[in-house]
């Protein structure tokens, strides 16, 4: 049955549909970015099957070549993998769509590599989330970050220097993961996650073991942006292509929270990570410095694309606080808000690009009568920027319910403190935009509404943000199985 | 008590909201944007109103629809109090919406769409507030209202309304996140977060100091009813249009949030645990200085709106004052309390735009002889007035005359001095206003008139319903007794 190779498949149909890119480009250029649309269809359509199977029949378990584990490398879905392969597959697929014609404005006549990378790029971060094999888990780190690079390289004139950046800060921080999985070889003598993990328990107390903890910490905080290692997330963001900073900004450092989640909680055990050696702990503290400097840093912008460049930084730290905290609430909650923080950021980062697709504006002081100009797309960011603010019925609003609930049934009420003022502080750098885009103008100005292909996947997240806002009980639902069976 | 389901508390919130989507889609035709408030208003006073028999029957109307996290779902129920504040708001929105066109239309204001589209949002969420069953409900429709009046209070879109609108967004926005703190708290200890008769923190094993903890921030949570020092958001609010300041800053909004603290205090808190607790008393003496001190500032100034709002502030004060006093004629005097200043204020603040759209005066000193020109606005404004300091007959006479019994029944004869020292400042600040009105010389010819219609008739009737109310408090009394009843089980 072709229903059991879904897991590989949903790399396969990838890896086929970036090669043949240029070939269908050299015929006809226009039809790149239907075609990359069309493969990543796929993939999402896949991977909705992938989530549907895993809920109703539990965990798979894909042998690749038939050779088995921990000799061959083995596809592991459980529900945790499942749901962030929807919401990767998903946002590409969305963004794709999107990006037809803000790609085709803001980097022109460069379908064949942009299309091709897009696609790598895609197939790279569901190749992170669907292996369970450590090093394959590298290869596809790399296989993304390099297609990423290139991508933002793509923006301009101020582009290059961002992508520099970040490659050698990426570089770094694949190093040092490829180290840590190194070391942790050298002791297990094996790459399967599984078998890693059955075999480490014996091993905990030997240095080399921390050692390797602390690079693969290390690496996955510079790839996710955690805060102080931000550096390089600002420029990128700013800089890529709109389209481009819409996806990264909601997939790919989630795909790194999800690979130190993977590695933290399933590779190693729980138990180690949170009590023996407290790096748990010591995280939260870093993202929850973190999320208040995000928010601080970003009201001080003014560039729309590098405030909410700054704002991401915050909220990985919201993502990282609910994790560090390592209870069941908290990880709820912050699962829960990789989803939220997805889908809230594309669609800020949509409308910024739609924005400057008609306008040219980026200055968020320049946006006055905006909301007369563009009133659907205005409408969208609203709807996000309140999500993000944690006003319900938004899914912003459920996620940080559950982080503050968390951190209160933790007692830490340091932790509670800043949840919530950050919310204020988030408040503050997007009401900025609100007052300028929608008052203080009162001559009528033309409706000049973006691309429907462009109007349609905007609207589209703000409809499933509020959406599944009220309708929170359904990820929660998956999340929180799986985190009770993780967590002690 | 029997309880009922029913779609009705779902339906009253809808109707606005339905009406607000179509006030955005006939933006373009006035007077059928107009007629859809009109409209949705009247239903939804209607299906609220129809509501009333089974509640008076002793019923409990309740209405649960889905689980948005798990555990805590959207959840109506109407149970005497939600029905009181829920007829209030929904019957006095038909008022100002007549109101609001004859103002909006005779000043020619911008962005009319805009406005009563968030109008009816409002609306919703306060009709959502009234009928909430649990904490959770009652938040999400918090912050709606918070979000919908924000563009109302900016509607003139100044640098000075974009600054007011700031720190209206400070105050609630701040307020809404203690709140939120406060609910997820109480859902943590006790495992819900559903509004009781009894209370629900009651026996949980909550240590005292976290109580005392839960309270604060409760109270900061429902800085809409803005107790002092938690108040400066409502005066700067006044630089909204006179509708908005009408119908969200004497009912809407800061009935909300008296709404949510009695709610607390009454249903989450529990009149036991209040009284061990010590909490009450410390309650009552904290609000009875905002009373005093508010009618203080209102003394001070000229422009009338913000005398008003102070006054405002002073009146919300009462309501609480009432409620912490844990009687059955302190609980009685403080509910009607709602209904009564709800009336008496907004004919006020009705009076005041009047006079803004037929003379453009909002000064008080200015308004020398006014009630020559507009005699019907003027006696309606005194109506209101004598009503405000508790005279009989009008109808804040007898929710004092409650309080009052109340202040005796707990032996804190203070209280009682605070009643009636407010009575007297009370006089102090609205008395110049109608003598400068009624008897002083105007200082040159005036030659404006009455306010339109649509504005004068609203202003009128709600006048005369502040007099019936006092003559014949029979029906809200007979309300207020049930959900009295249900909270002390005695009369």
């Amino acid at each position: 049955m072709i229903t059991d190779h879904l897991s590989v498949l949903i790399i396969a149909v990838g890896l086929l549909g970036a090669f043949f890119t240029p070939i269908i480009g050299l015929i006809r250029k226009e039809m790149c970015s239907l075609w990359a649309s069309f493969i990543i269809l796929l993939q999402f359509l896949i991977s909705i099957f992938l989530l549907y199977q895993v809920i109703i029949a539990g965990n798979i378990s894909y042998w690749l070549g038939g050779w088995e584990p921990p000799w061959g490398i083995e596809y592991a879905v459980d529900l945790l993998n499942a749901f962030v392969l929807v919401i990767v597959a998903g946002i590409c697929f969305s963004v794709s769509i999107y990006g037809r014609k803000s790609l085709g404005f803001e980097v022109p006549d460069k379908e064949l590599p942009l299309y091709t990378l897009y696609i790598l790029l895609t197939t790279g971060m569901l190749g992170i989330v669907v292996t369970g094999d450590i090093f394959n888990l590298y290869v596809f780190l790399e296989i993304g970050s390099l297609a990423a690079y290139a991508l933002i390289a793509m923006g301009g004139r101020h582009s290059l220097t961002a992508s520099f950046n970040y490659m050698i800060m990426g570089t770094v921080s694949a190093s040092f993961i490829l180290l840590g999985i190194g070391y942790l070889y050298v002791m297990t003598g094996t790459l399967n996650m599984a078998d890693i993990s059955a075999l480490l328990p014996s091993l905990y107390g030997r240095p080399v073991i921390l050692v390797a903890i602390a690079l693969l910490v290390v690496g996955l905080s510079i790839k996710t942006a955690l805060f102080p290692l931000h550096t390089w997330l600002p420029d990128a963001y700013t800089h890529a292509p709109s389209a481009v900073s819409a996806v990264l900004s909601g997939t790919f450092t989630k795909v790194g929270i999800y690979a130190l989640i993977r590695v933290m909680f399933t590779v190693i055990s729980p138990s180690y990570v949170i009590e023996t050696v407290p790096v748990m702990s010591i995280l939260s503290w870093v993202a929850a410095i973190g999320i208040l400097a995000g928010s601080l840093l970003a009201i001080a912008q003014y560039d729309i694309k590098r405030m909410l460049a700054y704002s991401s930084v915050s909220q990985i730290g919201y993502i990282f606080l609910g994790i560090g905290m390592a209870n069941k609430l908290a990880m709820t909650g912050g699962i829960l808000h990789i989803l939220s923080h997805s889908l809230m950021k594309v669609g800020l980062f949509m409308v910024a690009g739609a924005i400057i697709y008609r306008t040219g504006i980026r200055n968020i002081y320049q946006l006055k009568g905006m909301g007369k100009k563009m009133p659907y797309t205005m409408a969208a960011f609203v709807i996000g920027a309140l999500s993000m603010i944690g006003i319900p019925p938004t899914i912003g609003f459920a996620s940080k319910f559950y982080l503050a609930w968390g951190a209160l049934g933790a007692g830490e009420w340091v932790f509670v403190v800043v949840i919530l003022l950050s919310s204020l502080l988030t408040a503050v750098y997007f009401w900025r935009i609100f007052e300028n885009a929608f008052f203080g103008v009162h001559e009528d100005i033309k409706k000049d509404e973006a691309p429907i292909s462009m109007l349609l996947p905007i609207l589209a997240f703000a409809v499933i943000t509020v959406l599944l806002g009220l309708l929170a009980s359904l990820p929660i639902g998956i999340i929180e199985q799986w985190v009770t069976g993780v967590l002690p | 008590m029997e309880t009922v389901t029913s779609f009705g508390p779902g339906l009253a919130v809808l109707v606005s909201l339905i009406g607000a989507a179509m006030i955005l889609i006939f933006g373009r035709y006035p007077n059928i944007r107009e007629s859809i408030s009109i409209i949705a208003g009247i239903i939804k006073f209607g299906i609220v109103a129809s509501m009333i028999p089974a509640v008076m029957d002793g019923k409990i109307i309740e209405l649960k629809l889905w689980e948005v996290l798990p555990n805590l779902p959207i959840m109506f129920r109407v149970d005497a109090f939600g029905l009181l504040f829920g007829l209030i708001a929904s019957f006095l929105w038909i008022f100002t919406t007549f109101y609001s066109i004859g103002y909006m239309r005779t000043l020619k204001e911008h962005a009319q769409t805009r406005f009563f589209f968030c109008f009816a949002m409002a609306l919703s969420s306060a009709i959502g507030i009234a009928f909430s069953a649990n904490l959770f409900t009652l938040f999400i429709f918090y912050e709606i209202l918070t979000v919908s009046t924000y563009p109302l209070v900016i509607h003139i879109e100044t640098r000075d309304a974009m600054s007011a609108g700031r720190k209206y967004l400070l105050y609630l926005l701040t307020a809404g996140i203690f709140l939120l703190f406060s609910i997820i708290a109480v859902y943590h200890y006790t495992g819900t977060t559903d509004f009781a008769p009894g209370g629900i923190l009651a026996g949980k094993g909550i240590p005292v100091n976290m109580l005392y903890l839960l309270f604060i921030t409760f109270m900061i949570g429902s800085a809409k009813a803005a107790f002092m020092p938690l108040h400066s958001w409502l005066p700067s609010a006044m630089i909204a249009p006179t509708p908005v300041s009408a119908l969200l800053h004497a009912v809407a909004v800061v009935k909300v949030g008296v709404f949510t603290a009695t709610r607390i205090i009454l249903y989450i808190f529990g009149i036991d645990l209040m009284k061990e607790t010590g909490l009450a008393l410390a309650m009552a003496y904290f609000v009875a200085f905002t009373i005093i001190v508010a009618s203080l500032f209102a003394l001070t100034h000229d422009n009338l709106k913000k005398r008003l709002a102070y006054s405002t502030i002073s009146q919300l004060s009462y309501v609480i004052l009432g409620v912490v006093m844990l009687t059955p004629a302190g609980i009685t005097g403080g509910m009607l309390h709602i209904l009564n200043h709800a009336f008496m204020k907004i004919t006020l603040f009705f009076c005041a735009g009047a006079i803004i759209v037929a003379s453009g005066k909002e000064k008080i000193s200015e308004m020398n002889g006014i009630a020559r020109q507009m005699p019907l606005t003027m006696i309606a404004f005194t109506l209101g007035a004598i009503g405000m300091a508790g005279t009989p007959p009008m109808a804040g006479f007898i929710s004092k005359w409650y309080m009052l019994i109340g202040s005796v029944e707990i032996e804190q004869i203070p209280l009682l001095f605070v009643l009636l020292v407010s009575t007297l400042l009370n006089v102090a600040y609205f008395a110049p206003i109608i003598i400068n009105a009624f008897f002083k010389e105007p200082d040159k010819e005036l030659s404006y008139k009455e306010a339109p219609l649509f504005m004068l008739i609203p202003l009128i009737l709600t006048g005369i319903i502040s007099l019936v109310l006092g003559i014949w408090p029979d029906e809200p009394l007979a309300i207020v007794r049930i959900a009295v009843q249900s909270l002390t089980g005695g009369t």
